[in-house]
Formats: C-alpha cells, structure tokens, sequence
C-alpha cells in the first residue's frame, strides 16, 4: 500500500511547521526526527479497537515493515462508528509514537529519591521473592474453625484497560495464589 | 447494556439522565442523532449542569445532585396515576401481581426488618408469599392490597410534582414536560431508552437510582425491546471483560459467587448458590450453576482437578467479609496490606479521597505498578510535599504495551467482543501484561515448587498456552480456553459451541461460561461465517492436534452489507455477524419480553424477535435476534435469570430496600424532606469525623470528565494533542456563585472539603444555576477530575475533595455529590 495522504502531509508539514514556530520555544524536536524517518516503500493496515471508552469505535493502523505507526484514522467499515472518532481516538497514534512511553523496568528502592533500571529477570525474580514472602507470612489457614486458605496481606488492582484474556490470565492466576482482595475500575 | 449502541437509533425518546453521553461517549451520541433525524425521536437530558448532551437535546430539566430517586420517583408517580402503563406488559412479564408477606412495611423511610445497630436489614420481612407448592402467589388482577403493584403505587404516591421540585431543585413546568414526554412510551408502539453512567452509579444510593428507572422501564414496557432498555453506558474500553472477567473480590468469571469462610465443601457451595425455583414456567437458568463452576474448575487446574477432590473447590481462598475498594485502601492504611499489583489502574487520581490513598500506599512493603506511562500512582513516593526518605515502599514500574500493540479482544458497552490485532512494535522493553502475567506464573511455579504454604494450587495451576521464548502466550489458546472445550469424552479436545453443552462432571472445561461460543470448532459455524472469508478463520494447537476453528469474535460483516438477510421489519442495527456478542450472540438481552404471548411483537414496526409458525417445516421457529431461550411463546416467563422469570417492580435481595426511596447524600445541604431518613440507612459510615457540615461547607459539588481526557488521565495527560487542547483542571460556577465569591473566568480559587483542598482556575458558566430546595438557595460547582501530579499535564485531583463512602449494595464510592466551601486564592503551585 502506498503512503496516504495524511501520513504524507504529516511528514512533509511537520518540518515546515518547524521553521515556523520554532522561535516561540516549542520543542520542535521530536517533528523533526518524526519528518527525518525515512519514507517506507509500503505500509500495511490492520483493524483495531479504540482503547478508551465503552463504545468500541474501529479504527485503522498504517505501519511500516518496522512495526512504526505512520497513520491511524476511524474504520470507515466498522458499523458502530463508520469512520468518525472523537478527539481521543484522533489522537491514538500519539500513544504508541510517544518518547514518554516506558521502555525499561524500573525500580526504587525504600527511601531513594530515584528509579533504578533493572532487566525483566532480575526484576520478576524480585517480584516474585517478595510476594512469596508477603503470601506466606500473611497467609491464613483457618478462621473461626472453618479453612480458608488465602492471603490477607497482598492485592491486586487494574483490569479494565487490559484485554479479555489477559484479565482472564490474570484472575487465574491471583484466585490461584490464594489472593481474596481483587477489584478494578468496575467497582469506582 | 442491555441492548447496544446503534440501537439508540430505534428508540422514539432518549432519556439521557446520569450521563453526558455528547461529551463522554461522543460517537456513540451520532445513534441519538439520527433517531432524531430520520423519525423525529425526542431527546430527554437531566442532569445537574447544562452539558453537552444537553445542547443535543429538545427538553432539559435540571436536578440537583443526589436526587435521582425523587426526581425518577415522581415520574413512577405519574405513569401510575395517569394510567401510563403497558398493563399486559406488566401483569405477565413482572412480579406486579406478586403477594408480599403481611410483615412488610414502609414507614419513616424505613422499610420493614430494619435493625439500627447492624444498620441492615432482615430481608426475610420482604419475602413473597408462597402457595402450597411453593410457587409465588400472584392477583392476575393486581387488585389484592398487597400485592407488588398496589405496593408501588403507595410507595410512590408521596412523590408528587411540588415534593419532588422542592427536594430536586428541578422547575415544575421543565418537570411535568419531561415525565409527559417520557411516560408517552407506555403505548407498545412507542419505546424509550434510558441512558445512564456513572452520574448514576457513584452514590450512596446508586444501585436504588438504577432500580428507580429499571422500575419505570418495566411500567412503559420498555425492556427487551428495539429502542428500549436500561443502558448503561461503560466508560471503558474493556470495563465490560474485566468484569465479566470478574477482577472482583466477590465473584468469580461468569459471575458465579466468589467463595465465603463458612461454605467449605463444593456441595455446600452450589447448595448455597444454586436458585431453585417451583414455578414449571420458570426457565430459572441459574439452575445450570453447577456445570459453570465446574467447567470453571476444570480450566484453572486441568487434571488436577476431580470429582474426588471436590473439583480443586479447596484451592480457592475462602473470603470474609467487604473487600470492595474502599476497603481496601481502609485495610492498605491501617497496614494490613503489604503488598499492591496495580495493572493500569491510578488510584492516586481515581480513587476517593486521594490524601487518604496516597498515604496508605506508603504504607505497602511494596508496590508493582503495570503501565505504558508512568502513573501518579508509581511516583507516589516523590509526589509535591512529601518527603521520598520517609517513604519505605519498594516500587516496581513494569513496562506495557499499547492496545495496538497486542493482540486480543475487548467487550464494549453493548457487550461485543471485538478482536483486535498487533499492528506495531512496542518500544524498548515494553511487554504485554499477558507476559507479564506469565513470567509472574512461571516464576512462582518454580518458587512453590521449592516449598511454601499451601504451593499446590499455584504448582498445578493449568497454563498451557504454547508461551515462547518471550513468555508471550499465543492469546488464541487463551480465547479458546475461555469459551472452553470438552476433556473427556467423544469430543475431547474440541471446542464447546454452547453453554448448554458444559456439564458438571468434569467432562468440559470453560473459562467463562457467558463466552461459550465466542472460539467454536469450524464444524459448528454457520451462515456468512463460513462462507465468506476472513481472520476470524483460525486454527489452534491442542495437544498436539491442529483444530480448524471460527474466532467469532473477530468477524467483521456488516448487516448493511446483506439486507437480504434480515426479516422484513426486524430492528436495525443488530449485526450479528459482526464481532460476536455475550450471551450466546444475543444483542438484545430479555428480548422475550419484546413479543406477547403468542410470540408476536409489541412493536411490528421493528421487531427483535417474532414467532414464525412457518419455520422448521411447520413446526414454528423464532426469527430474528437470538431469543432469550428457543422455547414456544407463552411456555416460559421472559426474564429467564431470575428464579421467577419475572422482572422485578419489587426487590427482594438488595441491602437497603425493596423500592427505591429517597435519601440524601452522605453530605447534603438540606435535611431530607421525603422522611426524617437522612441517609441510606444501610451504607457503612467509615470515618464518621470527615463528614462536612452544611454550616462550615454549603455549597453542592460534584465531579465529572471531559471529552479530550479519560478517566484518571495517565493516557491522555501523557498524549500532545490532548494536553494542548485541554491543559488545566477547572472549577465550574454559576454568575451568581462567582459574584459572591469575587471572582472571575481565570482567577484561582481554593476549593475544600472535610477531606482536603484542590486549587484550580474559575470556569464562570451559566451552564450551573442555583437551585431553589425546600425554599432555600443552594449552589451547586463541578471539577473534572482527570488530573494529578504526573505527566504532561498536571493539576490538583478532584478526588482530593471527595469521601470515603460507598453506596450500600455495591459499595461505589460517592464521588457525585458532596459539599465543599469555595473561596478566592493566589496562585500556587500544585501541593498535594
């Protein structure tokens, strides 16, 4: 598939703007690098699902053969919204094109004023040491006489932004290691 | 919901009460339009600001804050004595003509069985009176003077038009206009459909605010209809999967009950669960209990789980007592909790009363925050004004991926389950929270098989999902796990095409029994599915087998498309060949109740579903929707969930009442006017010293959002072009408000409550008036509350001001309606 027209403009306009504004201190330079990618050869489309209110708008995903983003815009075949978005699914591609996103792990330790970077391993073996060591000493066996066999001492928070099977992997898992307090957004 | 977006297009009123759907569903409001558009439907708004949904709408009325029930009440009132009723309707289709016990009573704003010290009720009081077999006692005639309908209307008469305008500040002629209009909807070839959120919802009496307009729905005959319903507009994008999904402390995925202390054993956990019912006319679907939560059973632990050992019923944690949000954070800051996974959620921003939940976070060993941007809540420990050497929690920020940055489905407001795919590479080390999840797993696998208390429900624990050398499981084996397959028998190893298909013996296993039929064996698909081409073409790996299957989910062919397929007269908007829809494909759940007695529509102008004795060579067949069960018209009752099949006018398992009645909120700046009842007596009172009083604190606010943000912001305050066109947290006021106060659009003010202060810029807007209550000047203020101290944006949070309270059954908090004192500051920096 050829570049559209808007990902063109977008990556012709944004130098241009540059030159324009640049002397009321805006930080110009991440349309700039976004102008200097170079212009892919073909783009490729994918159908997606807005990730923010309950209305489920489509929406379509142009990248590169890199995995880049250069255009997203309303489904025009999805049924519920045929083509239009509101100001947030307008501004979708900004969520993954985003030099704020997180890329590493991070970690702060008790009382520092800073994050550390650590690797996935080193990271999931922490986590892991100190939920087990949090489940087991707050576990409960019995209360008045009846076997209840859970921890009252870690919870679990978040759902409601994540997929189906995930929410899914992730209520398996925490019913499995005996946790009891479990809520998400459905409940504020 | 319980019909779907498009379907607002089919109604002849929209009531738009509890929501601003124009501003926070702004798509979904284009259905509105063209109802309006394409046959005249008259939009409803009632809200207390001027919104934009109401600049959408041809009648307004306003309502103070908290008062739904008076302001719904008063419009029960007026369709019972102007004989607004679809009375056909509501003899066969509700408990209408029910005997209620002769211990039942309402008096004082209280109903009968009503203990002060428990503040709860012995609901025993409201129990139906039985006949010798059991079964309900019903007066067809709805005459006998305690029967339910008789009930309500006495319930009701105390709401007339000038008690309700005096509690809700609304204008008698805006009033009556709005219940005339509305109630007009009572003849069956006219339909309303109400549309609510969380202006609903966050009170102290928010389950009673929806059961008011579920009781007026059921009056006008508007549930299960084309057009009708009561729909509940989700403000996220997968609100609607995490709860089926049952990230809850009470429940379990299909909604089945989250285990308590005393039941110990299965047997007395699906003795306890499983509603029976007498009635032969009762489909009673709950009844099937046992086979969802055995199939549940079988998916957590495969193998492990057996008839001997009760099914793996034991490896559940067996909970005690309220630990619904609001507890939680009680329990984190008292120090009971030590440890917090927090996926994508902000409770710093989100959650009420922010100071307190902050400083409870504090209080936690540590905290593993999950997220694609760094959250308010991940830098908890160096937000302003407080000291990080002071703080001794351990903090883990994990790196996620965006929605198009994975692949998997979403379940939106009207329940469709939509696929989506990976289109983009995530930056740096960003994984998917399903790897998350499963390095997690895998990890603690490998600890408790060292040892560890009670290891084996973690050890045996089922994750058969070919994860790769990333720990990224393959999601389709996880879809396919949810709608489940059989394990044993002559069809091991294949997908179930439908709940009636899960058994209790431990021959299937389902994830979650409402997605049976979402991921079924390619044998099984039917129609466009198979005949057109698509992704939703799949095949999966089963031990070691290749299945050719339908991903259900992610079929994307549109009605419009293939007119040819739809009856003459059939409702607009259905398409069921695209994405598919829980329960098994229906769009429009009760749609029983959409037909008469002999199977034929209330509306035939547009029809859900309609008996047609021509089908199936003579024998008659449903055509449509897909109905509520196959059963002959007139063989069952409508509302198959319920042990009655009846829908309920009268309640009787909430915890604070039967009907709806008025009480005012938490804090509120009149005594109630309705009863000497100030609150619901049934909500618990957690910190009895952060109530405001009305002297120190007089005037009324609320909370609410704006298109350009979502929720507690960390999305939308780290995106550019959101940022730019909404940068700052604003307090809204009336003229008058803002002349009292001597301020201006732009000056600072210094909002405060019992529970802390936010300082913002003035918003001077005629979109808030004062209210005239109980003969007294009220004003009312409104703050978004998307900010906090962190992202791109920042700004005070609007849930600094609001309290720790929730609403009696479902324990949400009170975030719209409370008091505060307003005055004019100098300009500081964000503190806290």
């Amino acid at each position: 598939m050829q570049l559209t027209r808007r990902a063109f403009l977008k990556s012709t306009g944004a130098a241009g703007t540059g030159a324009l504004f640049g002397f009321l201190g805006l930080d110009l330079r991440p349309s700039v690098a976004y102008a200097a990618r170079a212009r892919p050869s073909r783009l490729t489309t994918h159908t997606t699902i807005c990730p923010y209110c309950g209305v489920g708008c489509g929406a379509i995903v142009q990248v590169d053969d890199d995995g880049r983003i250069w255009n997203m815009e309303g489904d025009p075949d999805h049924p519920i919204n045929e083509g239009s978005l509101c100001s947030k699914g307008a501004s979708l591609h900004q969520l993954h094109d985003n030099a704020r996103r997180l890329q590493k792990v991070r970690y702060r330790k008790p009382g520092a004023d800073r994050w550390e970077e650590l690797s996935w391993d080193q990271a999931i073996k922490m986590i892991a040491e100190r939920f087990k060591k949090t489940r087991d000493e707050t576990w409960m066996e019995s209360e008045n006489g009846h076997t209840v066999n859970r921890t009252n001492g870690v919870a679990c928070l978040g759902g409601a932004s994540l997929d189906t099977e995930e929410c899914y992997l992730l209520v398996k898992a925490m019913r499995a290691c005996g946790l009891v307090w479990i809520e998400h957004q459905a409940r504020i | 919901m319980t019909n779907h977006w498009i379907d607002m297009t089919n109604a002849d009123v929209v009531m738009i009460c509890g929501s601003n759907a124009v501003e926070n569903h702004p798509i979904a409001a284009r259905w509105i339009r063209k109802a309006k558009e394409e046959h005249g439907a008259v939009v409803l708004s009632c809200d207390p600001r001027y919104t934009r949904t109401t600049s959408f709408s041809d009648h307004y009325c306003k309502l103070r804050s908290g008062t739904d029930i008076a302001f719904v009440g008063g419009m029960i009132n007026y369709a019972l004595r102007n004989d607004r009723v679809n009375h056909e309707y509501v003899r066969h289709y509700t408990n209408a003509t029910f005997i209620i016990n002769p211990g039942f009573d309402f008096d004082l704003g209280l109903f009968a069985g009503y203990d002060a010290d428990r503040r709860a009720y012995d609901k025993a009081k409201w129990a139906y009176e039985l006949d010798e077999n059991g079964v309900p006692k019903r007066d067809m005639t709805m005459e006998h003077p305690r029967c339910v309908f008789q009930l309500l209307k006495r319930h009701f008469e105390r709401y007339d038009v000038e008690t309700v305008c005096s509690v809700t500040g609304a204008q008698q002629e805006e009033y009556n206009k709005i219940c005339d209009v509305y109630t007009s909807t009572w003849s069956p070839d006219r339909v309303g459909t109400w549309l609510y959120a969380m202006g609903t919802t966050q009170h102290t009496h928010g389950t009673q605010n929806i059961r008011s307009y579920v009781i007026l729905q059921l009056l006008l005959g508007n549930i299960g209809m084309a057009g009708g319903g009561v729909n509940a507009l989700r403000g996220e994008s997968n609100v609607q999967g995490s709860t089926d999904m049952a990230l809850l402390f009470h429940i379990l995925p299909g909604y089945l009950k989250a285990p308590e202390a005393p039941v110990q054993s299965l047997q007395a956990y699906l003795e306890k669960y499983t509603p029976k019912s007498n009635d032969p006319m009762s489909a009673n679907w709950w009844q099937n209990y046992p086979k969802y939560t055995v199939s549940l059973l079988k998916a957590f632990w495969g193998e492990h789980a057996t008839k001997d050992n009760d099914f793996a019923y034991n490896y559940l944690g067996k909970r005690s007592g309220n630990l619904s949000y609001i507890s939680m954070f009680e329990a984190m800051y008292n120090g009971d909790i030590k440890g917090l996974f927090c996926f994508g959620q902000n409770p710093a921003v989100g959650g009420p009363n922010s100071n307190k939940e902050r400083e409870a976070l504090a209080k936690l060993d540590w905290l593993v925050a999950v997220d694609i941007f760094e959250s308010d809540t991940s830098v908890f420990w160096k937000r302003p004004g407080v000291d990080p050497s002071q703080i001794n929690t351990e903090v883990f920020l994990l790196p996620a991926v965006a929605s198009m940055e994975k692949e998997g489905s979403v379940v939106n407001s009207g329940r469709w389950a939509q696929w989506r795919y990976k289109a983009a590479e995530a930056p740096g080390d960003a994984i998917s929270d399903a790897a998350i999840i499963t390095k997690l797993v895998k990890e603690l696998k490998a600890a408790y098989e060292q040892g560890g208390k009670f290891p084996d429900p973690i050890v045996k624990l089922t994750w058969d999902y070919g994860v790769d050398e990333h720990d990224e499981p393959e999601i389709h084996r996880v879809a396919a796990e949810v709608n489940g397959y059989y394990t044993d028998g002559p069809n091991k190893g294949k997908q179930i095409v439908s709940f009636t298909k899960l058994a209790d013996d431990g021959s299937t296993c389902s994830g979650n029994w409402l997605y049976c039929g979402s991921y079924v064996q390619r044998e099984d698909g039917k129609g466009r599915e198979i005949e057109e081409q698509g992704k939703h073409l799949t095949t999966i790996q089963r031990d070691g087998a290749t299945l050719q299957t339908i991903n259900r989910m992610a079929r994307r062919m549109r009605e419009v498309d293939r007119p040819d397929l739809i009856p003459a007269g059939r409702c607009r908007g259905l398409n069921l060949d695209w994405s598919w829809c829980w329960p098994v494909n229906r769009r429009i759940i009760y749609n029983r109740a959409s037909v008469d007695l002999n199977g034929q529509p209330w509306n035939p102008k547009q029809f859900v579903i309609r008996w047609n004795p021509e089908l199936k060579d003579g024998a008659g067949g449903w055509e449509g929707d897909v109905p509520d069960g196959g059963w002959a018209p007139g063989t069952r009752h409508p509302f198959i969930m319920r042990p009655e099949g009846l829908a309920c006018l009268f309640a009787t398992a909430l915890a604070d009442g039967p009907f709806p009645e008025h009480y005012e909120p938490l804090e509120s700046p009149i005594d109630n006017l309705l009863s000497p009842q100030q609150n619901n007596p049934a909500i618990k009172i957690w910190e009895p010293d952060k109530i405001g009083d009305r002297g120190e604190y007089p005037i009324v606010a609320t909370t609410y959002r704006v298109c350009e943000h979502w929720q507690a912001g960390n999305m939308t305050r780290n995106t550019p072009w959101l940022v730019e066109l909404m940068p700052n947290v604003f307090v809204e006021m009336s003229p008058d408000l803002a002349q009292s106060k001597g301020v201006d659009t732009g000056d600072w003010v210094r909002v405060t409550t019992k529970r802390g202060q936010l300082r913002a810029r003035v918003l001077v807007t005629r979109r808030f008036e004062p209210f005239f209550i109980g003969g007294k000047l009220v004003h009312q203020i409104g703050i978004p509350w998307h900010w906090g101290y962190n992202g791109l944006a920042t700004g005070d949070s609007a849930n600094l001001l609001t309290p720790h309270v929730g609403d009696a059954n479902t324990m949400i908090p009170e975030f719209k309606a409370f008091l505060c004192q307003v005055e004019k500051s100098e300009r500081e920096e964000v503190t806290a």
